[in-house]
């Protein structure tokens, strides 16, 4: 069985008459790195905030590791950021994470070398108010590492970020994923979950829609782009052809879903033998931006479909 | 403990502000030592106030402790920014990621709360006895050692108003309004005793409610010592005026004091606990 690191059973958050989460359960399990993709006020920060000890519940519960120990002793086995990086602005960066060392109860021999990590060695006397936000951002990765966590938890980590920035937050993420550390990545950007992850939680107002691999989010086998002269031919055939659910069809380029895994040389073979030959052929995921549009389409067409009935 | 308070020291060490504000405060009362040269002597009349028997053991320990209580409002500022800057740093929210638990953060301020008072009652209790060896007509040892009563009562008095500024710090979060809320609530106890003891002339209705009120009952535990100088008291008979009062430090003020304290400690961790940060 796989170590679980945090489990989330049934959690509800009400704000006033805003359920900001609801009834929302999933599990992390150790050496995977995980995704909550939501759009903005989806309710991943909400969720972040109460297994991390600073927002209430409103019902259902939560449970670190094997649920033994309490929230806060729990949390000193995580790395944390959330939002905006908050640090003494008076103290260097050397004095914050001191600090942060302290709370932890871990040595302050790490701090050096999780300084190295995030490329800010050379600035660790200077006070963390002349910082840019790309530094402070980095700070706070050194200072979630401090205490070599079992999982290391970022919200929104390039927000706001200049697009080197960006790069260079997401290159510590992975180099830190490829320790083998697990890590719990809340974002509304599609490619950034893409790029990161192995699995992901969607979430949309509140609410869970899907959770699992990430290449597994849409039971999807693909779709071929396909050009040819004999567009009629063709057509005909795909429809007929029980390999293929759905066709789209724009301008010259025909779009065709699949429901059965099927290889492209296979396709370019069968169409060849019946006589049409493609000027064009592409095979293609879904990337996750239209799964996700998809899978978040889906759920309002249901619920459309909930209140006609 | 010691972790807690570690973490509170490191907090308060790197900042400017509160750097300066404490070193304020320290530097104030060695300057209790200051109304020792005070000095008129223009003619006819002469007055040195170390002679008047301000710094006589045991008088001192009244006098001093009162004076050095007068200046609790530097390190009252220092207590609120400290409580009020990890809400405007957002650092509360990430000590809390980091591992501190709500009960550990109430109770790392109010450790600080403790050692301030401490510290102060400490200092205070050196600078009198310097000042008391200089100028006291009495120094045999067992008059100087007593009336140390009034040292407890300095403690608590301190520990009581700041448990109550690190009370409204972290209930309004903002420095500026915490100190001004303290101030608007002292305005309405003390307005408020005028009136009730202004209807109540000749019965100590007034007193005897707002003894149990958080800024008179700091305020019982030390009574003021003027009025128990000898030359104040050599004048007040001339003048055939009853003002005999009762100096004592009572078991009940500290009692009643430390209640608050405990209740301002106690709302503090219920305020955080209940809110979302």
């Amino acid at each position: 069985m796989e170590q679980s690191i945090l489990t989330i059973n049934n959690l509800t958050k009400k704000f006033g008459s805003l359920t900001a989460v609801k009834d929302l359960s999933f599990t992390i399990n150790k050496g995977n790195v995980y995704g909550i993709l939501g759009p903005n006020g989806s309710g991943k920060s909400t969720t972040l905030g109460i297994v991390l000890n600073v927002v209430n519940k409103t019902s259902g519960d939560f449970k670190w590791f094997n649920g033994n120990t309490s929230t806060h002793n729990a949390l000193k086995q995580v790395g944390a950021i959330i939002e905006r990086p908050n640090f003494y602005p008076y103290m260097t960066a050397e004095q914050n994470l001191k600090l942060v060392c302290r709370i932890k109860d871990v040595d302050h021999s790490k701090i050096d070398e999780k300084l190295e990590v995030v490329g800010l060695l050379d600035r660790k006397h200077h006070k963390f108010k002349t910082y840019s936000l790309g530094m402070k951002q980095r700070l706070a990765i050194a200072s979630a590492l401090l205490n070599d966590p079992e999982i290391l938890i970022l919200d929104e980590p390039t927000n706001g970020l200049d697009p080197q920035g960006i790069h260079q937050i997401r290159q510590i993420i992975k180099d830190i994923a490829a320790g083998g550390t697990t890590i719990l990545l809340a974002s509304h950007l599609l490619d950034e979950v893409e790029k990161v992850c192995s699995h992901v939680v969607v979430l949309r107002k509140g609410e869970k829609l899907y959770s699992g691999r990430v290449d597994e989010m849409i039971n999807s086998h693909g779709f071929f782009e396909l050009k040819t002269e004999k567009k009629k031919e063709l057509i005909s055939i795909l429809e007929s052809h029980s390999n293929f659910s759905n066709l789209k069809i724009e301008g010259e380029l025909i779009t065709a879903f699949l429901n059965e895994p099927m290889s492209a040389s296979d396709f370019n073979k069968m169409m060849f033998d019946k006589g049409i030959i493609l000027s064009h052929l592409v095979k293609r995921k879904e990337s996750l931006e239209e799964q996700f549009l998809q899978l978040t389409d889906e759920n309002e067409i249901n619920q459309e479909l909930g209140k006609l009935n | 403990m010691l972790r807690l308070l570690k973490i509170e020291f490191d907090k308060l060490r790197y900042n400017k502000a509160s750097r300066i504000l404490i070193l304020t405060y320290f530097i104030l009362l060695v300057l209790i030592a200051l109304f020792a040269v005070i000095k008129f002597d223009i003619g006819p009349v002469k007055f040195h106030l170390a002679e008047m028997g301000i710094f006589n053991f045991p008088y001192i320990w009244h006098f001093n402790t009162f004076v050095a209580g007068l200046l609790k409002f530097f390190l009252l500022l220092v207590i609120v920014s400290m409580v009020s800057n990890e809400y405007s740093n957002k650092t509360l929210k990430q000590n809390l990621i980091d591992g501190l638990s709500k009960k550990e953060f109430i109770l790392s301020k109010f450790y600080m709360v403790l050692a301030f008072s401490l510290i102060s009652t400490a200092f205070v209790f050196v600078v009198s006895l310097a000042l008391g060896y200089i100028y006291s007509s009495y120094t045999e040892f067992s008059i100087v050692f007593t009336d140390l009563e009034y040292l407890l009562a300095f403690f608590v008095k301190l520990v009581g108003f700041f448990s109550f500024g690190l009370f409204l710090g972290v209930l309004i979060k903002r420095s500026a309004f915490a100190v001004a809320t303290m101030v608007v609530l002292f305005l309405a106890e003390f307005i408020s005793w005028s009136i009730v003891s202004a209807y109540n002339r000749g019965t100590d209705l007034a007193d005897s409610i707002y003894q149990y009120m958080p800024f008179k009952s700091l305020w019982n535990l030390i009574d003021e010592p003027v009025s128990r100088l000898s030359a104040v008291q050599t004048l007040a008979n001339q003048i055939e005026e009853d003002i005999s009062y009762d100096y004592s430090v009572h078991w009940y003020e500290i009692t009643i004091v430390l209640g608050w304290s405990a209740l301002f400690i106690f709302l503090s961790y219920q305020l955080l606990k209940k809110r979302d940060l």
